[in-house]
């Protein structure tokens, strides 16, 4: 992939204010922007994220960054728009992915995707002066802004016999809020348009006006059920720019909660998948595993999701050997009482006729939309960043990738179940070879613009975060790119083929984080 | 002396409908509960649901009609008087002369046809969705209904549920193939009409999956108790319905011109309930079993099941020409 750098010769330069230097950056002309994408799609690379950045401090006008991915290399482009002219050319004709990543652009920083074919705000609701951009330098985040008078222009279907069904925000269960607009037919689901950003708390703002040490916690907030996972890339990309090498007790401790927090999530999801067909025994018996385990979080780590037990330089806490055989033991006792329920969601030929041929996400659309995690290894697609850019321990304990092509419900519970298996191996081979050590390193924070990237492969999948340094030693600019982020599209193009009841059944099948998606 | 026992029958028995239907589903609650390893809230929680639905206000929709307000009233209305036709605790029910097993299939078709026009009548997405799905299952449901029952009713020459009993309490007692086809449908007939999983899921939260339950998604306080409680009796009588077609053994049978007091009369009775809560009893652990076993099937392989549920009947039907 960087190969692609030297069709641009002078004009590529490279940034050496970028950490990982593994991870590389390069400032590209605006005009080869769309032309650089392209190569990187005959490539076969993936984008990973697209975002802007308000350079204004540097006196450098708004920084638009591409993120892309292939097998396991990551490439950043960046160009600049002057802030006169805050306009870049669209990407989306390319990629997917970059259709909401460039609407959110423009909603939020005011950069405008010149070709983008949905000029409708994101993230942002209607009732928003369209012209205030909450991530520009010049918006006071203290002040609160005045409502306007808005509409939503939704995608309209007409015809006899279809009618629209408005799901949400809010729900009748407990979940996040967000909308589905359904064009139907009976009960043939014609069209689903998502509509999030119900939960948008300003939480990228947020790190920009707080320290480093704080942005640790914040990060831990984006999504509470990866609080580790976030914590841990955040930590990472801060680790990364200031040269600070947490002890290995300390990489192994972060593996250990990572791994506990993907079991308990799978486990969760699973009994909740069979709970939306109306096989609520499942359910009751995948809650009773996630529930002990959750009682051992706070029992050893103080916290039942051990949210702020990571923290930039190492973890917070460390275990005993009792807690380690504790661990050890609990374990045990997951693998069996999993494989028993195991048997009976295997076995049970209603469940399986539910499951199977619902909500299929072909490989072929997958690619399409550069998804991510288990939803993209349960459509052929082979991506777990612990295995293609590993980041110590995943270097030495390697896990077991489980791919499937099916791509319906099915697939994305089993890719579900192997992953907990592999954990449970994983925790098992982690705490056997944990080796002894401090849990902390010293931080010192990082000089002035400078740029951190880090990913981590949480329960629900690629995490990325890319942190700026600002002019007074704190944040500039932290993007984060929860896995929900590219993979909530795909839930549209799943549901093509299904009939209205079904979509809740796909939508836990996805599980999507709304919190990780609205930042 | 007017014959006053009938009618002290009818009222014991109307109240009994009205007291056990939600102890029935209590104690159905209360063993799903149990199969799934959990503790269960107790047998008396529909009433304490009932009650707190009766203090909760009544939120009414903008542009509710008189049909919307009207209906919680007919719906539990008429399901309570299905409740005085069907013979419970004793043979000798003065409506039982008046109405057939085919007034009652009527009765149900009307607490159907309004529940499914006030779940339009708000005009909001689910309701109309719940009433499409709803008037689908019914009129799949209803005429395999009136088949299967119509087998037992062969046996007996008659549409009378009382006098049906009668006959095969009376009768030497032999096994009939007819009798079994006619149950296996009336079972799985009983699941589609009553709303139980794996037709309908009575505890789902989830507005797009729901087929009673959506029709009834805008009914608040007093509205939503009567719905509610009629939903619970119609399960009762369901039940009740197949206890007396295939099971009324126990049941009272005294001639209804017995003097009132006598001692029989309250044996009989007494005899009757306990027959009753232990049928109940053994049928609510039976159709626990179904619903933990099953998943609800998709909404469109219903009528597969419903067509299953005719065969069935036809079946049944076919068997007592053919062996009888």
């Amino acid at each position: 992939m960087n190969n692609i750098i030297s069709l641009f010769g002078n004009e590529a330069r490279k940034d050496n204010s970028q950490y990982p230097a593994t991870v590389t950056l390069y400032q590209i002309p605006k005009e080869r922007f769309t032309e650089a994408a392209k190569s990187m799609k005959t490539s076969g690379a993936r984008l990973v994220a697209e975002w802007a950045v308000d350079e204004t401090p540097f006196g450098r006008g708004f920084g638009i960054y591409a993120c892309y991915a292939k097998d396991s290399e990551y490439l950043i482009l960046k160009t600049y728009t002057p802030l006169e002219d805050p306009t870049f050319p669209s990407l989306t004709k390319k990629f997917v992915p970059a259709y909401r990543f460039e609407r959110q652009m423009r909603s939020l920083m005011g950069v405008v995707p010149l070709g983008h074919p949905d000029s409708r705000p994101w993230i942002k609701h209607e009732d928003w002066q369209e012209d205030v951009y909450p991530l520009r330098k010049s918006f006071d985040a203290s002040k609160s802004i005045s409502r306007v008078k808005g509409e939503y222009q939704w995608i309209k279907a007409e015809g006899e016999g279809v009618y629209e069904i408005p799901v949400g925000p809010v729900h009748a269960g407990i979940i996040e809020p967000g909308h589905f607009r359904f064009q139907a037919v009976g009960e043939d689901i014609l069209n689903l348009e998502e509509k999030l950003g119900y939960v948008h708390k300003g939480i990228e703002k947020r790190f920009e006006s707080i320290s480093w040490k704080e942005g640790a916690r914040l990060a831990g907030r984006v999504s509470g059920d990866s609080t580790v996972a976030h914590a841990i890339a955040y930590c990472m990309s801060i680790e990364s720019m200031t040269g600070c090498n947490p002890t290995k007790r300390a990489l192994w401790l972060r593996a250990l909660m990572l791994e506990r927090e993907r079991i308990a999530n799978h486990l969760g999801d699973i009994g909740a998948i069979c709970n939306d067909v109306a096989f609520a025994f499942l359910l009751y018996q995948f809650s009773i595993l996630k529930e002990k385990l959750l009682r051992t979080n706070y029992k050893l780590f103080g916290h039942r999701f051990m949210m702020d037990k990571i923290i930039p330089g190492g973890v917070a806490v460390d275990i005993n050997s009792d807690a380690k055989n504790e661990i050890l033991s609990e374990m045990d006792w997951l693998t069996n009482e999993l494989e028993r329920l195991v048997i009976i969601y295997d076995e049970n030929s209603s469940l399986d006729d539910r499951l199977r041929d619902t909500g299929v996400l072909t490989t072929e659309k997958a690619k399409e939309l550069s998804v991510v995690g288990f939803v993209a290894r349960a459509s052929g697609q082979g991506i777990d960043c612990r295995i293609q850019s590993p980041f110590s321990p995943y270097d030495h304990i390697i896990p077991k990738m489980t791919v499937l092509n099916s791509g319906d419900a099915h697939a994305r519970v089993w890719v579900r179940i192997e992953e907990v298996r592999d954990s449970i191996r994983l925790i098992r081979e982690i705490l056997n070879s944990l080796p002894d050590g401090k849990i902390t390193e010293s931080l010192t924070p990082p000089s002035t613009d400078k740029s951190g990237f880090a990913v981590v492969e949480g329960w629900r999948g690629e995490i990325v975060y890319w942190i700026q340094s600002g002019l007074k030693g704190g944040i500039n600019r932290c993007m984060v790119r929860d896995p929900s982020s590219v993979n909530w599209i795909a839930l549209e193009e799943a549901i093509h083929g299904n009939i209205v009841p079904d979509f809740p059944l796909c939508n836990k099948s996805f599980n999507q984080s709304y919190s990780g998606h609205d930042l | 002396m007017i014959e006053l026992y009938p009618f002290l029958i009818e009222a014991i028995q109307i109240l009994i409908v009205l007291l056990f239907a939600p102890l029935f589903v209590g104690w159905i609650r209360m063993l799903k509960c149990w199969f799934q390893g959990r503790t269960s809230a107790g047998l008396f929680q529909p009433y304490r649901d009932i009650v707190k639905l009766f203090h909760k206000d009544v939120i009414l929709a903008e542009n509710a009609s008189w049909l919307f307000r009207f209906t919680p009233y007919l719906v539990f209305g008429v399901t309570v008087l299905a409740g005085g036709i069907i013979p419970i605790l004793s043979l000798s029910l003065p409506f039982a002369t008046v109405a057939d097993v085919i007034a009652i299939v009527a009765l149900f078709a009307i607490v159907r046809f309004f529940t499914a026009l006030a779940g339009m009548d708000i005009g909001t997405a689910f309701g109309g969705m719940g009433s499409s799905r709803e008037m689908m299952i019914g009129s799949l449901a209803e005429p395999a209904m009136l088949m299967a029952i119509f087998t037992v009713s062969l046996i007996s020459q008659t549409t009378s549920l009382s006098n049906m009993a009668d006959m095969l309490i009376h009768k030497e007692f032999i096994l009939r193939p007819s009798m079994a086809f006619a149950l296996l449908a009336f079972v799985l007939i009983s699941l589609a009409e009553t709303g139980r999983i794996p037709v309908d899921n009575p505890a789902t939260h989830l507005e797009l999956t729901m087929i009673h339950e959506a029709m009834i998604l805008e009914y608040s306080g007093r509205h939503l108790a009567l719905i509610e409680w009629a939903g619970m009796i119609k399960l009762f009588l369901f039940t009740t319905i197949g206890i007396a077609s295939f099971f009324p053994w126990g049941i009272s049978t005294l001639p209804s011109n017995a003097a009132i007091g006598g001692l029989g009369n309250l044996i009989s009775i007494s005899a009757g309930i306990i027959f009753l809560i232990l049928k109940l009893g053994f049928l609510g652990i039976g159709l626990i079993l179904i619903e933990t076993g099953l998943a609800k099937m998709r909404i469109f392989r219903v009528p597969e099941f419903l067509g299953g549920a005719f065969l069935l009947s036809t079946l049944g039907m076919l068997s007592y020409f053919i062996l009888e």
